[in-house]
């Protein structure tokens, strides 16, 4: 260590220049290698992961690339990425549109897992969320179009939870109801199911990533309805509310219509107009009933 | 000797013990290797389920996990463990190395030696002379480089441009691109750098060996003293530099056991020595003399 001989001086510097060589290539290859992993981990939103599976950023550093989940897939469901796949080179993924998940009670592809890559404690598969359907296309919907499609809210495992058909009216034709299927994200798992069976030749509604697919709430917002049911009562005096009353057109009845300061209050909420009355106190000059 | 030098490697040895002695490990190198591959193909070929995953993690008739440890030690390094079963799996691998030398995974396993092999033939037979400069260590520096940049960027970095994981994942799951990939390893080796692949850059050969750094099954040299400098063992190595100490530290005091980690166990240079120099012993079994004949016979198997 302190012999100063040129010999002994030259042998260091030399191992000094070997072991930069060797630093600064490994810091090329690391840094090209380190910048694609970041790329890798742009997961392409339809590319679903299995149930249970990690974040991606986690996914990523969990899964091995061994394929178990493929093999114990009793659908064929799953696939391996190959390395021109825009999927991380070996990982487990699935089209929804190709093949869906059939959301197998005992979640073969879990079990088969050697790793936490995909997580062990998920046991319920309703508690999946590969993703969350979206009816992504209101124009080419044949529900939205009038029609009574409704094949994405028959097929959906989880049928009247995830996807409901809210019925409202067809402006369009003035005398029809339209059965839009909307998704309740808490209960769909992302199956795909609805995504494989939309009759379009491009489906109209598809499995995306909860982060595309979800907006979300300031944290500080509160919904009043909640929070009134949570307290069991309303958190203002209704009584001294000041409320001005809502002007509508004359003769109108507007059905389960609230108007505090028109006397319409909490008792008629809901109901229907020709049981909450026509509107009781009309401003002075436009009276009368219809 | 002029006359020698002409001819391919081992053809003394074949004149001498017949073709099939002179290739006998070869032959039960390639037979493991394929046989390996057949169990793992009869699943996705003919529905035999014998095997199921790939070099990575496999289940073997539902009883047999094996994890591969550098995978499993990247994973780690990205902070996730494995499942039971894969840490069984883990602990049945490294032990197993750990008894018949880590890169025997090298030469009797991994599809990817095929390839190199192939590639070190033609460029034996085709003559292709020179190779670019990049040290044997360098596959350490890039094992490190692995492990590190897992534990940096959360991902198991290697799986992303591994060939071997790639070519073997891609014969039994479907191979897309990766040929391409396995085409540039054979490339490289062929005209860029001999033996450059698994000798030098393969950070799964450079962490198996580390595995069976102290392992007992090695190749020895017991009758160092019949050299007669033919060569050939040193050009059929894949890693020539660990049979010099063992075949000529008889002056030195060394011991003709090979100890370098990084031999793989392939037995080639017990197959191409026509003085039948070299054979497969335990790494205890290594006195500093080997001139006695006596010494010999106690030395086989």
């Amino acid at each position: 260590m302190t012999e100063k001989t040129p010999k002994s001086g030259a042998a260091r510097r030399q191992f000094i220049f070997d072991s930069a060589k060797m630093v600064c290539g490994m810091g090329m290859l690391g840094l090209g290698l380190g910048l694609y992993a970041k790329q890798s981990k742009a997961l392409p939103a339809l590319a679903l992961r299995p149930p249970g599976a990690l974040p991606e950023d986690d996914f990523l550093g969990a899964c091995i690339r061994c394929g178990m989940c493929v093999r114990d897939c009793p659908y064929n469901t799953l696939e391996l990425a190959k390395p021109e796949t825009p999927v991380a080179t070996g990982t487990p993924f699935f089209n929804a549109r190709n093949i869906p998940c059939e959301m197998c009670e005992d979640i073969p592809c879990i079990k088969a897992c050697p790793t936490g890559a995909l997580d062990h404690s998920l046991t319920d598969i309703n508690k999946a969320k590969m993703g969350v359907a979206v009816l992504i296309d209101h124009e080419t919907c044949l529900n939205f179009l009038g029609l009574r499609c409704d094949v994405c809210y028959r097929v959906c495992p989880v049928i009247d939870k995830a996807i409901t058909l809210d019925m409202v009216p067809n402006a369009r034709t003035g005398r029809h109801a339209m059965f839009l299927p909307t998704v309740h994200s808490e209960h769909c798992t992302g199956c795909g199911k609805c995504e494989k069976s939309c009759v379009l030749e491009e489906a109209a509604i598809r499995i995306l990533p909860p982060k595309l697919a979800k907006g979300e709430l300031g944290k500080h917002y509160r919904l009043g309805w909640d929070e009134k049911s949570k307290a069991g009562k309303s958190l203002i005096d209704e009584s001294k509310m000041v409320d001005l009353p809502d002007r509508v057109p004359e003769g109108a009845v507007l059905p389960g219509h609230y108007d505090p300061a028109s006397g319409q209050t909490e008792a008629m909420r809901g109901m229907p107009g020709s049981q909450a009355g026509a509107i009781p106190s009309l401003p002075p000059g436009l009276g009368g009933k219809p | 000797m002029s006359a020698a030098k002409h001819k391919r490697i081992g053809a003394e040895a074949v004149e001498e013990k017949g073709w099939l002695r002179a290739h006998k490990w070869l032959i039960l190198r390639r037979m493991s290797q394929f046989s390996i591959l057949a169990l793992f193909m009869l699943g996705p070929w003919f529905g035999q389920w014998i095997v199921k995953g790939n070099l990575a993690y496999s289940y073997t008739l539902d009883v047999l996990p094996l994890t591969d440890p550098y995978v499993a030690l990247q994973s780690m390094a990205a902070g996730h463990l494995p499942e039971t079963l894969g840490l069984i799996g883990l602990a049945i691998v490294l032990v197993f190395y750990l008894l018949v030398g880590g890169r025997v995974y090298c030469s009797w396993v991994c599809p990817v030696n095929i390839v190199t092999d192939a590639a070190g033939w033609l460029r034996n037979r085709i003559g292709i002379k020179g190779s670019s400069q990049l040290g044997r260590n360098t596959r350490y520096w890039i094992l490190g480089m692995t492990i590190v940049g897992s534990a940096v960027s959360g991902v198991v970095l290697w799986e992303l441009i591994n060939p071997v994981s790639m070519l073997h994942r891609g014969l039994i799951f479907g191979m897309g691109m990766a040929w391409t990939v396995v085409l540039v390893v054979f490339l490289f080796d062929l005209f860029v750098t001999s033996r450059g692949w698994c000798g030098r850059l393969c950070p799964v050969g450079a962490f198996y060996s580390l595995i069976g750094r102290w392992s007992p099954v090695r190749v020895s040299a017991p009758k160092r003293t019949a050299c007669n400098d033919c060569m050939d063992c040193f050009e059929v190595c894949p890693e020539p530099q660990v049979i010099r100490p063992a075949l000529k530290g008889e002056g030195k005091g060394i011991g003709p056991v090979i100890l370098s980690p990084n031999c793989t166990n392939c037995g080639r240079c017990i197959d191409v020595c026509s003085k039948d120099v070299f054979t497969f012993g335990m790494r205890f079994n290594n006195p500093v003399s080997t001139a006695q004949p006596a010494v010999v016979r106690t030395e086989t198997n």
